[in-house]
């Protein structure tokens, strides 16, 4: 504990060297640094924590923040592994962020330097804070944090539209989280996170609580229809911010979720994770739907965030179901799966993020449509990039595959439960999961098939090098983890069984007598099991037959092409003939964004004789800002203009109006006192 | 000699709501002024009484306090004020004067029916009081949004004063502090408001509200 507390205080003093040494040129050095020995200190200490059973019985009271209350701190199993996984993601990003800070040196830019630890830092303290007051104000802090980071780029077009719209929706989330606990401290009045649990809540207050919190600390994850800001907001932030606050900010509200519903909320009932399945699977395949409409790589990126975030709600919604049920094993398989998939997407996303960030770097461009070809120019960032869209593609033998796994093995244990309206829900969740993972194998093909293979689309993509070491560093970490994970989960599960235990009262092997460090074997997973190994040995064995029977047979054999150049044989031929970005995207469009995103495809053919090219133009609608947030700002508009008539009265009348509200208030008191 | 105490205090805070409605009435500045005078007089008397009768020294401070300030110095300088800025001695009500005195009846009976039941418990020269200085707090009130001079309007925030200071010596063991605070904070207002109808006066030619607002560039 002492060893997180110290690390989070040297956090806030890297913040402040950052504002102290901003103009030497060894400051990110010192800075990102300082950032990443603080967070190896808290992995360590986190990971030592969980191997030794889990978690401190015993918090700490600094004497900070509200008088006579203080602040709480306490790190029992379930933050140490959220902390294992941020802390984690604050190391590679901070050496991803020292090479990408010397490559972008904008001295327009906002500062990075300072808020940076100081993100880091408040995450921190989200995960170790036991009592209401801390946990809001550092959720509150870590919200500002990564807004003022966002804002960073403000010079750029459409990052002050994007920082305004995470502001609205971080205040809006905060205020919902901010009521929750008020519910949920109002029968005593303390809002240590003890005296909570202690008392359980009424029925009632327990409902509005659950729906406070799906929305406060859904919108900071990015449920769908919250999830708005998202995607603006992420791929706006500097590439290595973008990948904190993907891969590992949506995995502290996944925290906030699960601390109150699993852990303060007392005994579940089975609605609530029937909500949340229902939304985590209209999140999984909007998101991924999405991301398959996007050209930018980095808004490509944040909504597959939200599929992902999708498919981590499902896997908590199960959780709660069965823990409901009273049929602990089950739910133990599932909360293993979601906080597996946790730790997975923070670690492919952190990735993901980094090689777009790379991208980036070389080739000044986001959009897809100008980049292309880049294997041969970033090697290293490519093969990388193509470990990581392997993996979040739930590609065997990668850490995707075994996250997802595991949630289909949960699903599958849906007839258990005793309610027919669960047993149907689940298998229609189920149904919209698998269709979210095989779309987002689509996506990612085509990312990493637009921007690194084919021919590069632009100067800029012809001229791209491969970037720093220090860059190439922070990619490498994740990219190892994704495939050692891959092949060898089982250490890890092991690792944070005590959270999961913590939490549902059972195991995922329990009543199993042996269970091998490289085999995966769940109980109540109807028998099935996963051996990364054998799958490794396999696909190795098979990769090296297809590459020889590839040589063998094809390699020298005589090809004939057209002349006119889409089998790419000249010696300069036009990228333009390329298949594109949009051109992938199309039979998915077609398919589902005709009816979802209202999407329509219009081509202007010029006449016969007129050398213009010809034009595709691809028009869509979000329904999240059609139905819902337009309407709401529509509304909100209203209203200020109504109420802006109350700023243009003379001083009398405001007089007169303090006057009478004060007279009708005194009438109330007269009559209701007799 | 507690019953002749009593009666007395209560007599004294009488008098100073009856200056309340006085006050309303006024139509012309210095007649304000006299009057706002004679409140000041007579709840300086109420405290002084309130000091003898309950034995409680520190409230002869306050009494001296509000003789001072309230009796001598601020009518003096709002003398001075209107004289120095040739302010036009009338005063033009929003609201008519007999419409006036109903509201202000009404807002005495509303004090009067909400103070007794709230405070069973009390005193009666407390539940009086609590009564009488509520009553005062909002006919100053009432005179602030019923008339359209600055210098009334003036008046008005510093008889509100008058009420809470009332209050504060009809209730027995309420500390000094209290009273230094409302009364330096009266000092302070009346040092604001001085300096703002000064600027008024030299923007404007005029102390006039319905004037000033004219000028804001919005319509009432």
């Amino acid at each position: 504990m002492g060893f997180v507390v110290s690390a989070i205080a040297f956090l806030f003093v890297m913040a402040a060297t950052g504002v102290a040494a901003r103009r030497l040129p060894s400051a990110p050095a010192i800075v990102y640094g300082g950032s990443a020995a603080a967070c190896a200190v808290v992995v360590l200490w986190a990971a030592a924590t969980l191997a030794g059973g889990g978690g401190v019985a015993e918090g700490w009271v600094l004497p900070i923040g509200l008088p006579w209350i203080g602040t709480h701190l306490r790190a029992d199993a379930l933050s140490a592994f959220f902390l294992l996984i941020v802390n984690f993601g604050g190391i590679t990003a901070s050496l991803f962020g020292w090479g990408y800070e010397r490559a972008h040196r904008d001295s327009h830019a906002g500062p990075v330097l300072p808020l940076f630890p100081l993100f880091l830092a408040a995450m921190n303290m989200v995960l170790i804070a036991d009592d209401a007051f801390a946990f809001l104000v550092s959720w509150e802090s870590m919200s500002l944090a990564s807004w003022l980071l966002v804002l960073s780029t403000h010079r750029e077009e459409g990052t002050p539209r994007a920082a305004r719209l995470y502001l609205i929706m971080a205040s809006f989330g905060t205020a919902c989280l901010l009521l929750a606990f008020g519910l949920l401290a109002t029968a005593h009045g303390d809002y240590s996170f003890d005296a909570i649990r202690a008392h359980a809540p009424s029925v009632s207050a327990a409902a509005f609580c659950v729906v406070l919190v799906l929305l406060g600390a859904g919108s900071k994850a990015g449920l769908v229809p919250l999830h708005v800001w998202l995607p603006l907001a992420h791929s706006a932030a500097p590439s290595h911010v973008s990948a904190l606050m993907s891969g590992v900010m949506t995995k502290v509200a996944v925290y906030a979720m699960i601390r109150v519903l699993f852990d303060l909320l007392g005994e579940p009932v089975w609605w609530w994770g029937a909500v949340m399945l229902g939304f985590g699977a209209l999140t999984a395949v909007m998101g991924v739907l999405y991301a398959l409409m996007q050209e930018d790589v980095k808004r490509l990126l944040a909504y597959s965030t939200v599929e992902n975030i999708g498919a981590i709600v499902i896997a908590l919604g199960l959780a709660l179901v069965f823990k409901a049920s009273h049929t602990p094993v089950i739910a133990a398989l599932a909360l293993t799966a979601g906080l597996l998939h946790v730790a997975n997407h923070s670690l492919f996303k952190s990735l993901l993020f980094f090689t777009a960030g790379a991208v980036l770097t070389a080739t000044g461009s986001r959009d897809l449509g100008r980049l292309g070809g880049l294997i041969h120019r970033m090697p290293t960032t490519a093969v990388l990039a193509l470990v990581g869209a392997a993996a979040i593609s739930a590609l065997p033998p990668l850490n995707g595959f075994v996250g997802e796994w595991l949630l289909f093995q949960a699903i599958l244990n849906g007839p258990a439960l005793p309610e027919w309206s669960l047993k149907i829900e689940i298998a229609v969740v189920g149904a919209a999961l698998a269709l979210a993972t095989a779309l987002a194998g689509a996506c990612f093909v085509r990312f990493y098939g637009i921007a690194f293979l084919g021919r590069p689309r632009s100067r800029a993509a012809i001229e791209a090098t491969e970037v720093g070491t220090g860059m190439r560093l922070g990619m490498a970490v994740p990219a190892a983890l994704c495939v050692a994970l891959g092949v060898l989960p089982t250490p890890l599960i092991r690792l944070f069984e005590p959270a999961v235990r913590l939490m549902v009262e059972a195991g995922p092997f329990d009543d199993r007598a042996y269970q091998p460090w490289f085999w995966l074997a769940p109980t109540s997973a109807i028998g099935n099991s996963y051996n990364g190994l054998i799958m490794l040995a396999v696909i190795a064995l098979l990769s090296v037959l297809l590459v020889l029977v590839i040589h063998r047979r094809a390699s020298d054999r005589l090809r004939l092409s057209i002349p006119w150049g889409c089998g790419f044989d000249g010696p300069d031929p036009a990228a333009v003939t390329q298949y594109t970005a949009s051109s992938f995207g199309q039979p998915i469009r077609r398919a589902f964004g005709s009816t979802v995103f209202r999407a329509r495809d219009q081509v202007e053919m010029p006449e016969p004789g007129d050398t213009r090219p010809a034009r595709l133009t691809v028009r869509w609608t979000d329904p999240a800002w059609a139905l819902l947030f337009t309407p709401i700002a529509t509304a909100v508009d209203r209203l200020a203009e109504r109420a802006s008539r109350l700023q243009f009265m003379t001083i009398r009348r405001y007089l007169t109006l303090m006057f009478l509200a004060l007279v009708v208030l005194l009438v109330m008191v007269a009559v209701t006192q007799r | 000699m507690t019953d002749l105490g009593y009666d007395a205090a209560h007599m004294l805070g009488a008098v100073v709501l009856l200056m309340s409605f006085a006050l309303l009435y006024q139509r012309r500045l210095f007649s304000l002024l006299h009057v706002f005078t004679m409140q000041a007089l007579a709840l300086a008397a109420t405290a002084a009484w309130q000091a003898f009768s309950h034995d409680e020294p520190h409230l002869y401070i306050t009494a001296l306090l509000t003789l001072v300030l309230k009796a001598v110095v601020i009518p003096v300088a709002l003398h001075r004020i209107i004289l120095k800025m040739n302010i036009q001695r009338t005063i033009e009500p929003a609201l008519g004067i007999g419409l006036t005195m109903v509201a202000g009846v009404s807002l005495v009976t509303l004090s009067i029916l909400l103070v007794l039941p709230v405070t069973e418990d009390a005193t009666a020269l407390t539940r009086e009081n609590l009564a009488l200085s509520l009553s005062v707090v909002l006919l100053g009130l009432l005179m602030m949004i019923s008339r359209r001079n600055a210098v009334s309007q003036v008046v008005g925030f510093m008889s509100i004063e008058n009420g809470l200071i009332l209050a504060a010596v009809g209730v027995a063991g309420m500390p000094l502090v209290v009273e230094m605070s409302i009364a330096f904070s009266v000092m302070v207002a009346f040092i604001i408001f001085g300096i703002f109808l000064f600027h008024i006066r030299e923007r404007f030619d005029t102390l006039d509200m319905q004037k000033i607002e004219s000028f804001r560039g919005e319509s009432d």
